[in-house]
């Protein structure tokens, strides 16, 4: 039997307790702190724009995973939004308006919203396939208007601002990046914790119940449009507040920013991370970036293997990584946590070199595709050797088979071990 | 007396095929009325006719007085109508604490709300509890719904039928398919939750008819051919002729 009685206070008592503030307090340390571990220039523009993908990305899954809505337009909130604070910007620089910095995404958010509801009066009618189609059709139309109505989205080239335009916020001009970088964190918490608190509203339980059954909720007083609608335009609106800060952090705003890609690429981070748990499209987000920006600085196959990923995670885990992690529960709850800790420590190592023969099979073939004509000289791994060498094949493809069929011989332990870590012991209560 | 629902001249057609050939229904405030008939004889299809999940060809619906014509299920239920469903139609993915504060989210005047937290609302918790407890799913409370047992499904969809609060309570066969035991379980169990309320019932077991219902309508083939208290019922000719003849026997 399923024993309740814990899960049962944790609804009890109201109130705000040090429990659940302690994860938000944790964030808001590691965000002031980060700066600090991680100071070249680089690392904070990564930093900036992870932030700025876990806001889409969560603005995202307010459709997706909360509300049932598949939606592939959903880059043209973030980038109407941007857009629009972009010229709130340049407005701000060419007529001194005494607007803070800091209150520059609200614009952004503003103008997501807004959008969202225009849009939203008619696509949100009915969910899956007709929501779905609706949103690729008005993400089309409204990336082509880009380049129609040049004057407000600046065609090709874009519209860029100045963000030092000179109103400092308590001395602070936000020239450099680590003070962007606050300005945008500063956002990061405040939205997060905004979704967060969205659903545990009326509105927020309504949407996960409009998703599993539309029909029910309808039979329950609820006009499953009207939910559907709600969810659209805060969506609209964290999208937007997404926008504003790309538009501070880069001063730039394209019709590149609202494409077809775009949207593809949150519905991918969203997917990733896994849509239906809360933190999924913070994982997502984080992994993602991570994994484009560090794989794109060393090879040029960076979307291939970003590509791989995804896939395999479709295929193996459909609950993300998120839900790989939660996977993990009932064994913690066990206190049975340790006992994996050895068996996946095992498997790591054939895993990782399967993992990298692989991937150096696709770079020494692109190598010899791509190399201009007599350069066999090729650098991986720290060794330099020639990539139309059958020895140098011979050795990866080798290695590659072993740690593969290694991998495969080690699962049967790997299930032991996970069953061993989910089962009660005998005799316990 | 005013009437809890008024059904008059209510037609449905597919083409030329008629399910509904011109139901006249009266159901009085505080009734328990089942409505009964062979298998074909569009008795979930009067419910969804009544409930605005389709839309009727000709007639009308009436509940307490008020048209009914037009208006979408959301409305008519807020209207003090609510119904359970044949296949059970719940929230299988929320738990059943979920699923009941769910349905009582719109009776307790949170409507579209946004800037309110559920969790912290006392009187919310407390009223979900009361209703989980009255359908005897307390130790079930934080489970899946979609993992609970069939009759306790069915207890569930019930739970979420009444827990609006509505003065008509529609049931779809809430007994279908279920054993002897489960079957017990549930008549209790609709019993106890509509006191004081209009329930309406669709169901094939004869037991749970006789037994519960204050009057029964005998509907086949689209067309109701009698109305009346369950001895009136018993002791029709035609009813006999028509269904209850082979049902009772098959009941015995």
């Amino acid at each position: 039997m399923t024993d309740t009685t814990p899960q049962m206070t944790d609804t009890g008592p109201m109130g705000l307790r040090l429990k659940s503030a302690m994860p938000w307090l944790c964030a808001a340390l590691l965000l002031l702190i980060l700066p600090q571990i991680f100071s070249a220039n680089a690392t904070i523009t990564l930093m900036n724009q992870m932030a700025i993908t876990i806001i889409f990305a969560l603005a995202y899954n307010m459709l997706l995973g909360q509300g049932g809505m598949l939606s592939f337009g959903h880059a043209v909130f973030m980038g109407l939004g941007g857009v629009f604070a972009v010229h709130v910007m340049s407005y701000v620089e060419a007529f001194g308006a005494p607007l803070p910095l800091p209150l520059l995404p609200l614009f952004g958010g503003f103008a997501g919203l807004l959008l969202a509801c225009v849009i939203g009066s008619f696509s949100t009618r009915q969910a899956g396939t007709v929501f779905a189609m609706i949103s690729l059709g008005v993400g089309e139309l409204i990336a082509a208007c880009s380049l129609i109505f040049v004057t407000f989205f600046g065609g090709e080239t874009g519209v860029s601002a100045d963000r030092t335009y000179g109103l400092p916020v308590f001395g602070v001009e936000f020239l450099r990046q680590s003070e962007v970088y606050y300005l945008i964190a500063a956002w990061l918490l405040l939205s997060v914790f905004l979704m967060y608190l969205y659903t545990r509203t009326p509105m927020g339980r309504m949407a996960n119940a409009v998703r599993d059954n539309p029909e029910r909720a309808e039979f329950l007083g609820y006009s499953a449009r009207w939910v559907r609608f709600y969810s659209f335009i805060f969506s609209g609106f964290f999208a937007g507040i997404a926008g504003g800060l790309f538009a501070l952090n880069y001063e730039i705003m394209t019709s590149e920013s609202m494409s077809l890609v775009q949207s593809g690429k949150i519905l991918l981070i969203t997917f990733l991370g896994g849509m239906g748990y809360f933190v999924g499209p913070i994982i997502g987000a984080i992994v993602f970036t991570l994994l484009t920006t560090v794989l794109g600085r060393y090879t040029e196959l960076s979307a291939l293997y970003v590509g791989t990923v995804f896939v395999l995670t479709v295929m193996y885990c459909p609950r993300g990584l998120a839900g790989l992690l939660m996977m993990h529960e009932p064994a913690y709850r066990l206190g049975k946590l340790r006992r994996l800790v050895a068996p996946y420590l095992k498997v790591l190592i054939p895993v990782l070199v399967a993992t990298l023969g692989c991937a150096a099979l696709f770079e020494m073939l692109f190598h010899v595709r791509h190399a201009p004509p007599g350069d066999h000289e090729m650098r991986l791994y720290w060794v330099t050797f020639d990539s139309h060498s059958p020895i140098a094949w011979g050795i990866v493809i080798g290695v590659t088979l072993l740690a593969i069929m290694t991998t495969r011989a080690l699962i049967p332990h790997i299930k032991d071990a996970w069953h061993d870590a989910n089962t009660i012991d005998k005799g316990a209560s | 007396m005013t009437h809890a629902l008024d059904i008059s001249g209510l037609k449905k057609s597919y083409g030329k095929a008629e399910i509904i050939r011109g139901v006249d229904l009266h159901i009085t405030k505080g009734e328990r009325h089942a409505i009964i008939g062979p298998n074909g004889a569009g008795k979930s299809t009067l419910f969804n006719l009544i409930t605005r999940r389709m839309a009727p060809s000709a007639g009308k619906v009436h509940l307490h007085g008020q048209d009914l014509n037009g208006l979408v299920p959301c409305k008519i239920n807020r209207m003090g109508l609510s119904r359970s469903f044949q296949i059970s139609n719940i929230f299988p993915r929320m738990s059943v604490f979920e699923n009941i504060r769910c349905a009582l989210l719109w009776s307790m005047g949170f409507r579209y709300s946004f800037w309110s937290l559920v969790d912290r609302s006392k009187p919310l918790t407390e009223a979900a509890d009361a209703i989980i407890e009255q359908i005897n799913l307390t130790s079930r409370r934080n489970i899946p719904a979609g993992v609970l047992s069939y009759a306790e499904q069915r207890a569930l969809e019930i739970g979420l039928t009444i827990a609006g609060g509505a003065d008509v309570v529609m049931l779809d066969e809430p007994t279908a398919g279920m054993s002897n035991t489960e079957t017990d379980y549930i008549v209790e169990l609709i019993r106890k939750v509509t006191v004081d309320k209009t329930l309406v019932m669709v169901e094939h077991d004869m037991g749970v008819v006789f037994g519960l219902a204050d009057r029964i309508s005998v509907l086949v083939y689209g067309k109701i051919i009698a109305t009346g208290t369950p001895e009136e019922i018993r002791a029709n000719p035609t009813v006999q002729e028509a269904y209850l003849g082979t049902a009772i026997k098959a009941e015995q």
